[in-house]
């Protein structure tokens, strides 16, 4: 099952704050045990909120934000995509995530939906839909 | 299962490998240091739950079962040292073991997992045992998931490890990664292991046992590692880029009643893009390092044709055909032949498709093979000569392996027949 680790935002992230060199190799060492493991799927780190844009719908409508955007906690500053057997797993992943002793940082762990967990509903029509096709042509 | 046994089962999977690796490396008996990590996960089941998990938990892991393992040499040495007859030259060998161990145990293991890969797969060993060690020392599955996933009793998968660890043992094997030419053999061997894994969990049915689509989930996994591990070898990139563009099409290769779709008829919206893309990437690797690609890669290239084409319309069937050709040179086989004359159907019209695959009947390998009817039905019906296209179709339905797929081409028998 996947995961997306999602790395919360900190002041100092929405401020543009680079990481330190120590930080960023710690970091480094840390993707490359992943990926030697072969938990890794995809990852990045993003930049500020300043350089963003959110795009609200509203009763059909579409409203364009500029960022930055203030409650920095419900922000996100990077995520990853891992492959694990288990929540367990991945929660075990994202505690040996290198941080900065003086900064209050968080990761969060949701399971991304497969296609298969949309079965129920409309998935199984367009299931239908196909075979209909196969036995047509 | 409490919470603290999931975390401990989590850290077991992420850290057992190196763990394993590193012992085996150092007692050369895959089987004894399999029993000394165990040892230590013993313990942290019976200290973690009391005292909670430490914060540098590997590292614990690792520390207690080369204590175990060194404990257990100094038992050893005792016990000779007892026995008049056992030469001080014992005696130095071990206090030698014992520092190697400490030594080697306090460095970065990197290796030590790949040492593992390639003792798993060893040529030596039959396929099947190859398969269940690989999958249980380094997917960390238990014998009872293994027995489950290839639907053979636990006793036979238990046997067949238990075997397999002897072989090991007594044939005095290395247990460090072979260089140069001996590698050659033994990642031939690894790779064809990590697919068997991969195949095994791909043609089966889906849905009803959820640890067969988690066998690919294992086999991709073991190919990230060695891609990781093996950075230099294109077939390994082959191999990693064609399982994960297979899989990107996981969700979009069965109706629901469990009928093959045909990659045509595949929504193609419901295939994953993060496995294309992976599965791209790894395809570039391959071609980056060789001109002269292998059966994994040539296959791959194929995968990647369907995979970059838009529409089932848009696909690139005359270069698919000519990866055929490549392939059936270097992997001569009818079932390749049989690929090559659909490829050849698309690409260059029906007739010249069908001329192709009326050559491969009679093939002894392809008797009860239920695809050449059913792609010589297609292309019979293609070019309206459909009594026979119906008669193929009902041939097809009786040698298909389930009844989806058999109701699927009754279906169309029928409708040839309706003209």
């Amino acid at each position: 099952m996947r995961f997306m680790a999602i790395i919360k935002a900190t002041p100092e992230t929405e401020a543009g704050v680079m990481p330190s060199n120590e930080l960023l190799l710690a970091m480094g060492k840390y993707n490359e045990e992943l990926v030697k493991a072969g938990v890794m799927l995809d990852g990045a780190g993003l930049q500020s909120s300043a350089k963003g844009a959110r795009v609200a719908f509203s009763g059909g409508k579409t409203m364009v934000t500029d960022g930055p955007f203030a409650e920095t906690k419900e922000l996100i500053a990077g995520f990853w995509i891992w492959e694990c057997k288990s929540l367990a797993e991945a929660v075990e992943w994202a505690r040996r995530c290198p941080s900065d002793s003086d900064v209050d940082g968080q990761i969060e762990i949701r399971q991304l939906f497969e296609i298969e967990d949309f079965e129920a509903g409309e998935g199984v029509d367009q299931h239908h839909k196909v075979a209909e096709q196969m036995a047509k042509s | 299962m409490t919470d603290i046994n999931q975390t401990i089962a989590a850290l077991w999977r992420i850290e057992s490998a190196k763990i394993i690796g590193g012992l085996t490396r150092i007692v050369r008996d895959l089987g004894l240091a399999e029993e000394l990590a165990q040892d230590a996960l013993v313990a942290a089941l019976e200290q973690w739950p009391r005292e909670g998990v430490p914060d540098n938990a590997g590292a614990w892991l690792m520390t207690t079962a080369k204590r175990r393992a060194i404990d257990r040499f100094r038992r050893s040495r005792m016990m000779r040292d007892k026995n008049a007859e056992l030469a001080q030259e014992l005696d130095a060998r071990e206090d030698v073991s014992v520092q190697l161990l400490e030594a080697t145990l306090d460095d970065d293991i990197g290796d030590d997992r790949l040492a593992l890969i390639f003792a798993a797969c060893h040529p030596d060993l039959g396929q099947e045992a190859r398969t269940a060690l690989t999958l249980r020392i380094m997917g960390g599955l238990t014998t009872a998931e293994i027995a489950r996933a290839f639907l053979v009793p636990e006793t036979t998968i238990a046997q067949r490890i238990t075997r397999a660890k002897k072989t090991l043992r007594d044939g005095d094997y290395s247990f460090d990664v072979p260089h140069g030419a001996a590698r050659h053999p033994r990642l031939a061997a690894v790779l064809q292991v990590i697919y068997l894994i991969f195949n095994e969990g791909y043609a089966a049915s889906s849905g009803e046992d959820v640890l067969r689509p988690q066998l690919c989930n294992e086999a991709m996994r073991l190919g990230r590692i060695l891609a990781e591990l093996v950075s230099d070898a294109p077939e390994v990139f082959g191999l990693l880029s064609l399982m994960e563009i297979q899989a990107s099409r996981f969700a979009a290769r069965r109706d629901a009643a469990g009928a093959a779709i045909l990659l045509a008829d595949q929504d193609r919206a419901r295939w994953d893009r993060l496995l294309i893309r992976r599965g791209l990437e790894a395809l570039a690797r391959a071609q980056s390092l060789t001109g002269s690609p292998g059966p994994y890669q040539l296959q791959a290239e194929i995968a990647a044709c369907h995979a970059r084409a838009i529409s089932a319309e848009a696909t690139d069937w005359g270069r698919i055909a000519a990866l055929y050709v490549r392939l059936m040179v270097i992997m001569p086989s009818p079932v390749v032949a049989l690929n090559h004359a659909v490829a050849v159907g698309m690409a260059f019209g029906p007739a010249v498709g069908l001329a192709h695959a009326d050559r491969l009947v009679g093939e002894e390998a392809l008797t009860n093979y239920h695809f050449l009817p059913a792609v010589r039905a297609d292309l019979l019906e293609k070019l309206g000569r459909l009594p026979e296209a119906a008669d193929a179709y009902e041939q097809a339905a009786r040698l298909a392996p389930n009844q989806a797929d058999q109701a699927v081409l009754l279906a169309r028998a029928t409708t040839c027949r309706a003209g």
